[in-house]
């Protein structure tokens, strides 16, 4: 627990140092935190030009989609925020300065995290709070009770904790394999793409890899499928809909494991 | 301050045999070596490449975990507790800078003293003087990037002593540095020992600044401590010679100085070799007075030279 409250307050005096210099330069933090907006908005462009041509995907609708793309995108958009640094660990470990982190009274997770702490990537989190927003209130049909309107919140701060998990996951597999941030990319970018669709456009094995092998599908789709009132292609019980927040803290528990064992193996090894 | 018994480091490195099989053999990177610091003590710690120079101190400052030993720095377990050891320890290292490299050096030290919570007098104080001594006070608004390499050290050096540390590491402090930095940094370090008391243990290739700030010397060489007290007990042990070179107004003979022996003739120059431990100046006298004496000048012993003669 101590070590929890040093690393927070340590990520947060980093985190305060590079905000700082960045608003040093407001002009340019605008633009680049617009133009982040306007390449990931590009992306949800493509899903609009698709319901252009066709009124439901899989038998979605084009606002349902917009759920599931505005949740998971801001749940990543998150997740990239806060903790997308880590992957530069493997560029660390490889020119030695990995060592100095190690020397200085702040858990090395912190440092690496907020270490050049992008604040343009806010962008991507604006939007996806854009197109979540509007999917709420284009949604038609919808029987919002108190236990759904709830889930909204509790899948998007999940889903940033799935994504962050895997963050760390894949970080601590770099003191392994230092070239291991495209295999890392394929599953956080990757999941991402996935589970902007409905489930029900992928066949079913690959829906049923994603549910247990990654749990992103817990990032959107099952407690999406709750609020939409569907059913989930695979037939789970219902009770899983709602266990997205225990699906991130086991996720989080297995990512800080691999992250102590990796640093555990690079404090005995040095490379 | 810094206790070492039977300090042990062994790297396992598996190497491809054949297709599929790897090998695993061990390395023994530091093979057993104990000694102490006492508090104030400044410490010269050499070696060729390799010798497990810097497995020693990455485990003295917490990086790596000894295979084996007893190790305690200001009383602290270094593996064990790493973070907490971190506050009463500095370090630096030579090659890579432990500063954020785009930002300017003042916020680095800001930064610093809010991650080590150094009090407000004590700040200011440590910075004040590091600035003066360091000559520091054009470079705090620039950009580490910009700064040239022995400014960075110095800066390096300035952000290492900022929240008081007890030790202070310095791997290689001198390392690509001309000779006006250099003076500074040694200048720098010697009044840092004898006015606050702070244990320096210093990693170098260059024995000048092991003449020039350490009373003690240990030498490393395959993971075993070979030599551990003073310099001139390092070159009596060595049998290390200095190198009196010098030119003349013509090509003569070999010069017949007693107490050296001329190794090499090139023309008008000659090469006099003379036991470290002694004086230049009655050889230099002797010289001048016999021989045309146009220019001269000494070269110290390396230490890969030192060394070498010791288990040659």
């Amino acid at each position: 627990m101590a070590d929890l409250a040093a690393g927070a307050r340590g990520y947060g005096l980093i985190v305060a140092m590079w905000v700082r210099t960045t608003m040093a330069y407001r002009m340019s933090f605008a633009m680049t935190a617009l133009g982040n907006l306007l390449m990931t908005a590009a992306d949800f462009a493509t899903i609009a030009i698709m319901f252009s041509h066709t009124d439901v995907l899989g038998g979605f609708t084009f606002a349902e989609v917009a759920l599931l793309y505005g949740t998971t995108s801001t749940s990543l958009g998150l997740a990239d925020l806060l903790l997308g640094n880590l992957d530069r660990i493997g560029g660390r470990i490889r020119d030695g300065t990995m060592d100095t982190l190690l020397v200085r009274p702040v858990p090395v997770f912190a440092q690496i995290a907020a270490d050049r702490f992008a604040l343009r990537r806010i962008g991507r989190v604006l939007q996806g709070l854009i197109v979540l927003v509007w999917s709420l209130t284009a949604l038609e049909g919808v029987a919002w009770t108190p236990v759904s309107v709830l889930l909204v919140p509790v899948m998007v701060l999940s889903g940033a904790a799935i994504f962050g998990a895997v963050f760390a996951c894949g970080a601590a597999f770099q003191f392994w394999a230092t070239d291991a941030a495209e295999v890392q990319n394929s599953f956080t970018y990757g999941g991402n793409t996935l589970t902007q669709y409905p489930p029900t456009i992928f066949t079913k094995e690959l829906v049923r890899g994603v549910t247990f092998v990654v749990p992103l599908a817990f990032v959107n789709w099952l407690p999406a499928l709750h609020i939409l009132g569907r059913d989930d292609p695979l037939g789970l019980p219902g009770w899983v809909d709602f266990a997205s927040p225990l699906v991130a803290a086991a996720c989080c528990a297995l990512a800080g494991l691999a992250w102590r064992t990796g640093l555990r193996g690079y404090r005995s090894t040095g490379s | 301050m810094i206790e070492v018994e039977d300090l042990r480091k062994v790297f396992a490195v598996r190497r491809r045999a054949g297709r599929l099989r790897r090998t695993r053999h061990e390395v023994r990177a530091v093979g057993g070596i104990s000694f102490s610091v006492p508090r104030g003590e400044m410490v010269g710690y050499i070696g060729p490449n390799g010798a497990g120079k810097s497995t020693t101190i990455k485990m003295l400052t917490g990086i790596l975990t000894p295979s084996s030993g007893r190790l305690r720095v200001a009383g602290i377990d270094p593996a064990r507790e790493r973070t907490r050891l971190a506050r009463r320890i500095g370090v630096v290292f030579g090659q890579r800078t432990t500063l954020w490299w785009d930002l300017p050096l003042l916020d680095s030290y800001r930064l610093m003293r809010r991650m080590y919570r150094i009090p407000d007098d004590r700040y200011h104080a440590n910075l004040a003087r590091c600035t003066e001594l360091l000559d520091l006070g054009d470079l705090l608004e620039v950009p580490v990037r910009q700064l040239s390499l022995g400014q960075r050290m110095r800066g390096d050096i300035a952000a290492a002593l900022l929240h008081d540390p007890e030790v202070l590491y310095l791997d290689e402090p001198t390392i690509g540095l001309d000779v006006l930095s250099k003076a500074k940094v040694r200048e720098f370090l010697r009044e840092l020992n004898a006015d606050r008391g702070t244990t320096v243990l210093l990693t170098t290739h260059d024995l000048s600044d092991i003449e020039q700030l350490c009373k003690r010397v240990m030498v490393i060489d395959h993971g075993r401590l070979m030599y551990d007290g003073d310099l001139d007990g390092l070159h009596a042990v060595g049998e290390s010679e200095r190198m009196l070179v010098i030119d003349l107004e013509r090509e003569l003979p070999p010069i017949d100085v007693a107490g050296c022996r001329t190794v090499k003739v090139e023309g008008p120059r000659q090469w006099l070799a003379f036991p470290a431990g002694a004086s230049a100046a009655p050889l230099v006298a002797e010289v001048a007075e016999r021989w045309p004496l146009v220019d001269l000048s000494v070269r110290e012993p390396d230490i890969e030279d030192v060394i070498a003669r010791m288990y040659a």
